[in-house]
């Protein structure tokens, strides 16, 4: 570089405006190119049939996955790699997670990927390995949650949840929202028909005692809900991953 | 301290007493608005943030009080703030121990899962505590050994007092109360779930309050400064500040549930706030604990080698290209997933190219001692300082090669990730700033440093701690990538899950050890500080107070 623009940087050096000024642009640079395009790009997250937003006790226990950090062991993220699709199931599709605020993609595995967890294990070995991980697993580090069962599941603020997130792009309806409340105390409750549960939310759903108190909806049954969905909603016995629209 | 008239006296440090009893009436409605919210709220989360809101605003308002009635706001125009200088380097410590503790004990979960797991005591589980760690570590001990650093290097190398009254003091206590708001939140159980932007919404706003406030400090006193130019570890902490509060706010844009409730939603859903979420995450790491503690480095170690930076250009070169390229790396956390490939590949390729400025830095601050490379056999504050850029530019080396697609498909979600942020983490952060206190606090204290032979084993021990810890997860993480990938000869998966799990117990062990180890060395670090602070006031310490102005060489 010539010495000018070496003087030229003396005066960023003697204006410290400037300076912010310069080192705003410079840094804002990468992450506009990289990310705003994400917002427009089409084939960012190409649509699949069966996404369907979380039912209201699906949505609570993904309150407590997140409250008790179970990101911080376990992805949600299944690669396109050989061992991975045959360990975990189907490599994850970017629409799996666009009704995840924030996304639960996760960066370690301390346990194993629980993408597909959903419907792979009976609720009573979840019940089972949320008290007591190593009595089902004799190698695993994982901490107990036997206090979930104990615990009355919190959901007085149901409905806020369900209008804040469709503030945020979530399509609930109307009436999933004014029926929040009867839809999470339904989904728990085996010997209900679940009627409007299921024409709000899908044919598909789950509808048992997840904790296995009857009676009772704890954390644990929120928790095992939302387990029990994970990665089911996309059926892939269908879902051909070589058909030209899913294909980039 | 400095003798003579820094400067002819200014309003704002005139009228310190008036912003005090401005602060004074923040202090007093806020303690008023947190407790009717606090009655309002029928969120036991909500009410718990609010008890800490009520308690802090009432202590502050009690403190500005006492403070004002015993003429503690008396204004000295001529003379450094350095009081809260030194409370943010004891804070630095006292987070520090706290902040390494939590990850010794969440190392000896993974390692003892049967003895370190208490099933009564949720709050006590490795992810509750995970979090608790990495904000105690990055924000909390880094957080106050930055700020801390920032206002004393600020300070000298402009030749002005901060600027702002009490301000400083505000954003210190401020800061403070982020932190007893994000670790006591985990504890409880609030979360966002976004990698060290957990804190929720409240404490988010909070945070912001502060860090602009932080920026006005920072500003204001470049503003004042008496000397033509701006040092280049000014440049880098202003990069610092700035940049971190765009990732915060951006990163943090969020839904509440309602006004009178601790949870949110993002604004960001699936792919977008994956990646939204490590262009923040990865340039924490980038203006967090690179380019704030390249500032330190900056300043430190030409005072304590006592030779000019090394050269001028390239601290030029590599601080634009270093805050520009850092930008562009975060899709590399998010290789092979469901993010569009093409961003994958503008990451991996931004990450290697990263690999040379972040080596400019590091050879500007290794030449610096060019001419008194005998100073590392004598004296162990410059081994430390010295060997923390040896660690950066290991992890700048590694850090690009993990990054390439190929690699991270065999280190990405194993341990390998964990102990390449340990070697950044324990020896260029932790590093820098253990030398950089050693530095300061005897020239802030005016006294000699206590012991040089505790210097000498802290360095030892914290040395020999890393080296267990990285090592030892080198080798758990790419066995275990390794296990996971392995087919028999008929072409099933060789290990379940569970075998990896356990197949990692001697090397969580020995990860364990280290940390403990590293642990250790700060405690008598601790101790070597305290014997200093509490000695009697010698000549001795204050005399490189009264060193020129660092010029940089051209």
């Amino acid at each position: 570089m010539s010495t000018s623009a070496w003087s030229a940087h003396g005066r960023l050096e003697r204006h410290s405006l400037l300076l912010i000024i310069g080192i705003i642009i410079v840094v804002s640079i990468g992450g506009l190119i990289e990310i705003a395009p994400l917002f427009y790009l089409e084939n960012t997250i190409e649509p699949v049939k069966g996404m369907r937003p979380y039912t209201p006790l699906e949505l609570e226990g993904r309150d407590i996955y997140i409250r008790e950090g179970c990101y911080l062991c376990h992805s949600q993220m299944i690669r396109p790699l050989r061992d991975e699709v045959e360990r975990y199931g189907h490599y994850s599709l970017a629409a799996e997670s666009m009704y995840d605020h924030p996304f639960q993609w996760g960066s370690e595995r301390q346990g194993p990927d629980l993408a597909r967890v959903g419907g792979k294990y009976s609720d009573g070995w979840h019940r089972d390995h949320l008290t007591d991980p190593r009595s089902v697993v004799p190698e695993s580090v994982m901490p107990p949650y036997r206090f979930l069962a104990e615990r009355e599941l919190d959901y007085h603020d149901i409905q806020d949840k369900l209008r804040a997130l469709r503030s945020v792009g979530v399509p609930y309806t109307d009436a999933m929202i004014s029926n929040a409340q009867t839809d999470l105390r339904d989904q728990d409750d085996a010997f209900n028909g679940g009627t409007g549960l299921r024409a709000r939310y899908g044919r598909n759903l789950v509808i048992r005692n997840f904790g296995g108190q009857p009676g009772r909806t704890t954390e644990m049954d929120a928790l095992i809900a939302y387990l029990q969905v994970l990665g089911t909603m996309v059926d892939f016995t269908t879902y051909k991953a070589d058909a030209p629209g899913n294909r980039r | 301290m400095v003798s003579g008239p820094l400067m002819s006296s200014t309003v704002e440090d005139r009228g310190a007493p008036l912003d005090a009893s401005v602060y004074l009436i923040v202090c007093v409605i806020g303690a008023l608005v947190a407790t009717v919210a606090t009655a309002a709220s029928s969120d036991p989360l909500f009410q718990f943030q609010g008890y800490i809101f009520i308690a802090a605003f009432v202590l502050g308002a009690a403190a500005l009080l006492a403070a004002t009635l015993s003429g503690a706001f008396k204004p000295a125009p001529d003379q450094y703030m350095d009081g809260v200088i030194k409370a943010g380097a004891i804070a630095t410590l006292f987070w520090g121990a706290a902040g390494m503790l939590v990850g010794v004990v969440i190392a000896s979960q993974l390692a003892f899962p049967r003895i370190f797991y208490l099933p009564d005591t949720g709050f006590l589980n490795f992810g509750r505590l995970r979090p608790l760690h990495t904000s105690a570590v990055i924000f909390a001990f880094g957080g106050n050994a930055l700020i801390s650093t920032s206002f004393y290097v600020v300070q000298r190398t402009c030749r002005a007092r901060l600027f702002g009254g009490v301000t400083p003091w505000f954003v210190f206590w401020g800061y403070q109360l982020f932190i007893v708001l994000a670790a006591l939140g985990y504890l409880a159980g609030i979360t966002q779930s976004q990698e060290y932007a957990e804190p929720e919404w409240l404490t988010d706003l909070w945070l912001a309050v502060v860090w602009v406030a932080y920026l006005i400090v920072f500003l204001g006193t470049l503003w004042k400064r008496r000397e033509p130019h701006i040092y280049v570890a000014n440049w880098f902490y202003l990069a610092f500040i700035v940049t971190i509060a765009i990732l915060h706010i951006v990163n943090n844009l969020a839904i509440p549930v309602s006004l009178l409730n601790h949870r949110s939603y993002s604004i960001w859903a699936g792919v977008q706030s994956a990646l939204v979420q490590w262009w923040y995450g990865h340039n924490a790491v980038g203006f967090f604990l690179t380019a704030g503690f390249l500032a330190m480095m900056y300043y430190f170690i030409p005072k304590r080698a006592e030779r000019p930076i090394y050269s001028y250009r390239l601290s030029i070169v590599h601080f634009w290209a270093l805050i520009f390229i850092y930008i562009w790396a975060g899709p590399h956390h998010l290789h092979y997933t469901a993010l569009p490939q093409w961003t994958q590949t503008l990451g991996m390729t931004f990450s290697i190219m990263l690999w040379m400025p972040s080596w400019g830095g590091m050879i500007n601050g290794l030449m610096t001692l060019s001419g008194a490379w005998d100073k590392l056999r004598t004296d162990p504050v410059i081994r430390m300082l010295v060997v923390s850029l040896a660690f950066y530019g290991m992890s700048t080396f590694e850090g690009p090669v993990m990054s390439i697609r190929s690699v991270n498909a065999l280190s990405h979600f194993t341990d390998w990730t964990v102990g390449h942020v340990h070697s950044g983490a324990l020896g260029w952060v932790g590093f820098i700033t253990f030398g950089s206190l050693y530095c300061m606090i005897p020239w802030l204290w005016k006294r000699k440093l206590y012991s040089d032979t505790l210097v000498e084993w802290h360095f030892w021990i914290a040395t020999t701690g890393i080296l267990l810890y990285i090592t030892s997860m080198w080798v758990s993480g790419i066995m275990e990538g390794l296990m996971w990938r392995e087919y028999t000869p008929q072409g099933f998966l060789a290990y379940s899950f569970a075998e990896t799990v356990s197949a990692r117990h001697v090397e969580n062990v020995v990860r364990m050890t280290g940390g403990l180890m590293y642990l250790s060395g700060l405690f008598i670090m601790i101790y070597n500080i305290w014997r200093t602070i509490r000695a009697p006031e010698t000549e001795l310490g204050a005399a490189p107070l009264a060193a020129p102005v660092l010029a940089p060489a051209e």
